[in-house]
């Protein structure tokens, strides 16, 4: 109880910013359960679920300021993208792959997110190819020496591709304004930390690279903006990068396609569903007096009414036209 | 003869390849716990972790390592769960399975197989749809299959495993369950670079190969019942090396050519099909070399509505086959 | 002669032990000046050398089982390719790309050593690709459980590829019998390390990947051999991968396409020549009189004589026939 009133002391968070990250906390599972539920009814082919991860992705999207600093998110990041700005409505675009999703018009897998607007920036498949580019965001604010902080979000699996280290790296070397998340949930779809490195904590190779790595519990969402907050402090002054590991846990399958029964146990699952942070952030709330029973429901009916609007909306919009698939290979107009 | 599918034929190539031969080992992402798409579903009861090898996610290093293996007595299959995602290992492929025998004068050879799930139709965005043949078509040094069908997978698989050079096995993704066929249950193998003819034609000569072959005969069949052209669909079914022979053989017999590929038509592996025939039989054309292909726009957008307008189908390739056929 | 095994810092080497390491460091230096020479007289079209990297190459290279154990070189490694058993004629065949090239019979530019027999691995020109074959055939050791051991030569500039971050993890993962050297020469052509890395020591990342990394003084032989010692007994005993960063320089441009002026100083060269492995291993012989003044000269003739002899058996040795260029793009049987 103290060490929360201590870390919103020391990060001079305010009550209703606490309740602002509940409810983009709150959002987000919402908007996992939903596309949960409409994927399981054939209402689209696949989904993402963010579900376990959302301690850690508002923790570290709060600390950022929406459409001047630079997220580059990947496919678990629904309560970034929430946090940043993005609406319901822009989630289950991308989800029902309708005309009017800003993440792609259709065109990427749902959970995809990009936002042009809130420089949320459109990503692939192939992990950890983003981070590359979120060091190249942050060199251009370097050279263009703009107040602009670039971050690359990815997966524990995503520590054993070439992307990572060439990132991290280059990064240090141009000593960057950019911040590595690691959203460590312990798994690459089946396959476990143990088999993807000889290490504990992923956040010791930062030093190999000559920044900060820190660790800390990702279903905290306090301590995960403690962490982020430092890390953004430092950009600022100039320091460079910091890694940043989330230790935390992904409650659902992989994807809609995966049965993550062959290779994890119940048990297992439900250690990690006691320490949910969806469940006990409002608690922590409501001892530290934040937060009462009516105001929290007051938000969560506020939030499952925002995604049933949502849902109801996006469902009877219209589909991609068939022959737009031609278009946006290539910028069709003169470059400025 | 029991009726399998396609990844099921996959599986059992494999797995009888390890039973025959100590040195086969598969390595991969989640391959241990059976793949994503259940290719090595009870491997690791049967051979244990060491043979059918999780690795971290780090596609050059699969390959890489897998090159290395070869070097020392081993024979790996290597899965890259996506074809989409083979980019990251694109240097070991072509930088170094490729060209090691070569650059060492005949003196090292590396006889791995990359086997991956490609292809499009499936929902899967524009990053788990890619056609990559004709990429590694390209390279000397790199023998490249294309199946979606479960007796030419597992024919053929079972010769790129006994193969002493790096072949590049794709498994198109869509037909992994779409149909079952008979397998014998005796072992069997396809030779590398040689075409089938899925069925006889007089008129045309319609050159193929992955989920096309299906959907080729599916639109012959549509043609032919209406009265129209004999079509003769041959399928590659390995594209490098490719049966030129019988693809030269049949258009000189029926004087017109139609090449189907899911690829983009542009540099899509079907062009070197076309300038095959354009150069080595062209006193025997009577019609325009044709192409269907999909647009040169990236393969697949997510959804149904934009991914179905770009791929070729059935209904595509019969008015392809009815224009050249009234040529 | 005095007895080695009083000598501190010999490293349990026999005397004989020591003039060997001796003698490989010199003809190392020798085939490297004539490769260049061969190439100025417009004999070879490219050369690649490693002069300066004489006691890294030869120190890693000779606590191996030649044959035995893997090898697994870059383009500088002339040290290693001659300790581990090519001969100068081996090396300069290559250069002059002769038909009797044993590393690729003319195909592969020069110092792109290969040799089955001597388990020297042909390598690529894209830097660092080679680092995952390495974890590879540790890996198959591993499986085949044997206890061969497989040494990855790389420069600095090679750390910073993705297929080296690769490598390490896997090797880490897997517990493998692999031995990364890292030879820092502080530049990747004219790039410095101080762009390459954030570190001063890139050892350091061995325990991101779970295994030890030393950083020696690479142009002291007898330091360079005894971390490779102990790093190639670890892996043999299944203790897994060892990084090893040995610091040095090169004396010499980066090839023969090269204009180092560009970007080193000339007293920033000199004074690594001042440091140079070969000056100063000699004079650590004379110190414990493990070799006199005659003795030492009389290595260098020897060199001298059978750098010599191989040029000129390489020059008038038969050029590859044309069409052995359409040949082995696959294995044939
Ligand atoms: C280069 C590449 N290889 C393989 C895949 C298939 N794949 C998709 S997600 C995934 C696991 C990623 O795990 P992690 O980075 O830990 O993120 P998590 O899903 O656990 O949040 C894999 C192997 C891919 N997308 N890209
Ligand atoms: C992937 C790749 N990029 C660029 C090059 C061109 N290149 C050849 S050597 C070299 C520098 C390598 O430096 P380092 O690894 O430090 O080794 P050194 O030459 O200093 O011994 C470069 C950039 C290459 N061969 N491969
Ligand atoms: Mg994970």
């Amino acid at each position: 109880m103290t060490a929360i009133k201590e870390a919103i002391k020391t990060h001079g968070l305010t009550e209703k910013q606490l309740l602002q990250m509940l409810e983009k906390m709150l959002l987000a599972r919402a908007l996992s359960v939903r596309q949960r539920i409409l994927q399981r009814m054939g209402k689209g082919p696949m989904t993402f679920s963010g579900e376990g991860h959302e301690a850690a992705q508002v923790g570290s999207a709060f600390a950022l300021r929406p459409g001047v600093d630079w997220v580059f998110p990947y496919y678990r990041d629904v309560a970034v993208a929430v946090t940043i700005g993005m609406t319901p409505v822009d989630i289950l675009r991308g989800f029902f792959a309708r005309r009017d999703d800003i993440n792609s018009g259709g065109r990427n897998m749902p959970s995809h997110f990009s936002h042009l607007g809130l420089r949320i920036v459109s990503g692939s498949a192939p992990i950890a190819t983003q981070l590359p580019h979120a060091v190249g965001a942050a060199l251009a604010a370097k050279l263009r020496k703009l107040d602009e902080i670039a971050v690359g979000y990815s997966g524990d699996g995503s520590t054993s591709t070439g992307d990572w280290h060439e990132s991290m790296n280059f990064a240090g070397v141009q000593r960057l304004p950019v911040i590595f998340v690691c959203e460590h949930n312990n798994y690459a779809i089946s396959v476990p930390w143990r088999k993807q490195a000889a290490i504990e904590n992923v956040s010791i190779r930062a030093q190999g690279y000559g920044f900060p790595g820190v660790s800390v519990d990702g279903n905290d969402v306090l301590a995960v903006y403690g962490a982020m907050s430092e890390a953004v402090k430092r950009v600022r002054a100039g320091e460079g990068p910091t890694l940043i590991e989330a230790k935390t846990y992904r409650l659902m399958p992989h994807s809609s396609d995966d049965d993550d029964r062959r290779y994890r146990t119940r048990e297992e699952v439900e250690a990690w569903s006691a320490k949910d942070s969806v469940a006990a952030f409002p608690h922590q709330l409501k001892e530290l007096g934040v937060l009462d029973d009516n105001a929290e429901k007051e938000i969560n009916d506020r939030v499952n009414h925002e995604v049933d609007a949502a849902t109801d909306q996006v469902e009877q919009e219209p589909q991609p036209e068939a022959p737009t698939a031609l278009r946006h290979v290539f910028v069709e107009e003169e470059r400025s | 003869m029991p009726e399998k599918t396609m990844v099921e034929a996959i599986r059992d190539a494999m797995f009888e390849e390890m039973k025959r031969d100590d040195r086969v080992i598969v390595m991969g992402e989640d391959v241990g716990e059976g793949g994503v798409f259940r290719a090595t579903e009870g491997f690791v009861a049967e051979f244990g972790e060491d043979r059918c090898m999780d690795t971290p996610l780090a596609e050059s290093c699969i390959v890489g390592a897998a090159i290395g293996a070869s070097l020392n007595g081993i024979i790996p299959i290597a899965e890259i769960q996506f074809a989409d995602f083979s980019h990251p290992a694109f240097d070991q492929i072509v930088s170094e399975a490729a060209r090691l025998h070569y650059r060492s004068n005949g003196t090292w050879s590396c006889p791995i197989v990359v086997r991956t799930p490609y292809g499009s139709g499936i929902h899967g965005g524009p990053y788990h749809s890619q056609s990559i043949e004709a990429f590694y078509a390209h390279v000397p040094g790199l023998k490249v299959i294309c199946v979606a069908s479960p007796y030419d997978a597992k024919g053929l698989l079972k010769s790129a495993i006994r193969d002493p050079n790096p072949v590049i096995f794709l498994e198109h993704k869509k037909a992994y369950r779409a149909f079952r066929q008979d397998i014998p249950d005796e072992d069997y193998t396809i030779p590398i670079g040689q075409a089938e003819t899925k069925r006889e034609g007089t008129d045309i000569s319609l050159i193929t190969y992955g989920m096309m072959t299906h959907h080729s005969l599916k639109a012959a069949e549509t043609v032919e019942q209406e009265n129209g052209a004999s079509v003769e669909v041959i399928d590659l079914r390995t594209v490098s090396p490719w049966d030129k022979e019988r693809v030269l053989e049949s258009v000189k017999k029926t004087g017109k050519a139609l090449i189907v590929y899911e690829d983009n038509i542009t540099g899509g592996f079907g062009a070197e099909v076309a300038a095959t025939i354009a150069q080595d039989a062209f006193e025997y054309l009577d019609g325009p070399v044709t192409r269907v292909a999909s647009p040169d726009v990236p393969i697949s957008p997510y959804s149904g509505i934009l991914e179905e307008y770009i791929l070729p189908n059935p209904e595509k390739i019969a008015e392809a086959i009815r224009k050249l056929a009234a040529y | 002669m005095v007895s080695v095994k009083e000598i501190q810092g010999a490293a349990g080497l026999s005397g004989d032990q020591l003039l060997d390491i001796y003698y490989k460091m010199l003809l190392a230096r020798t085939v490297g000046q004539r490769e260049r020479m061969l190439n100025r007289m417009g004999k070879g079209p490219f050369a690649v050398t490693g002069e300066g990297h004489e006691a890294t190459q030869v120190g890693t290279a000779f606590p191996l089982k030649p044959g035995y154990d893997w090898v697994v070189p870059y383009y500088r490694d002339i040290g290693v390719a001659l300790t581990i058993g090519q001969s100068p004629r081996d090396l300069l065949l290559a250069h002059l790309s002769r038909a009797d090239d044993i590393s690729s019979g003319g195909r592969n530019m020069p110092s792109h050593f290969s040799d089955p027999h001597l388990r020297i691995v042909s390598g690529s020109a894209p830097v660092a690709t080679h680092l995952p074959h390495g974890a590879g055939i540790a890996l198959a050791s591993k499986l085949r459980g044997l206890d061969e051991v497989t040494i990855v030569y790389t420069g600095d500039g090679g750390t910073s590829t993705g297929d080296c971050h690769e490598a390490m993890n896997f090797a880490g993962v897997h517990k493998l019998a692999v031995i990364f050297v890292i030879e820092n020469n502080q530049y990747a052509i004219s790039v410095p390390t101080r762009k390459q890395f954030a570190v001063e020591d890139v050892s350091t990342r061995a325990e991101g990947y779970g295994f030890p990394g030393v950083t020696v003084d690479g142009n002291d032989v007898l330091a360079v051999y005894a971390a490779a010692k102990d790093a190639i007994e670890r892996a043999r005993r299944g203790d897994g991968a060892t990084l090893i960063e040995a610091k040095t320089y090169r004396l010499v441009p980066h090839t023969s396409d090269d204009d180092d002026r560009r970007y080193r100083s000339r007293e920033e060269v000199e004074q690594w020549t001042a440091r140079d492995p070969l000056v100063r291993y000699r004079g650590w012989l004379k110190e414990y009189n493990v070799a006199d003044e005659r003795k030492l000269d009389g290595l260098h003739e020897q060199a001298a004589r059978e750098v010599d002899e191989a040029t000129e058996e390489a020059e008038s040795a038969p050029t590859p026939k044309p069409e052995s260029a359409l040949t082995h793009v696959f294995v044939e049987d």
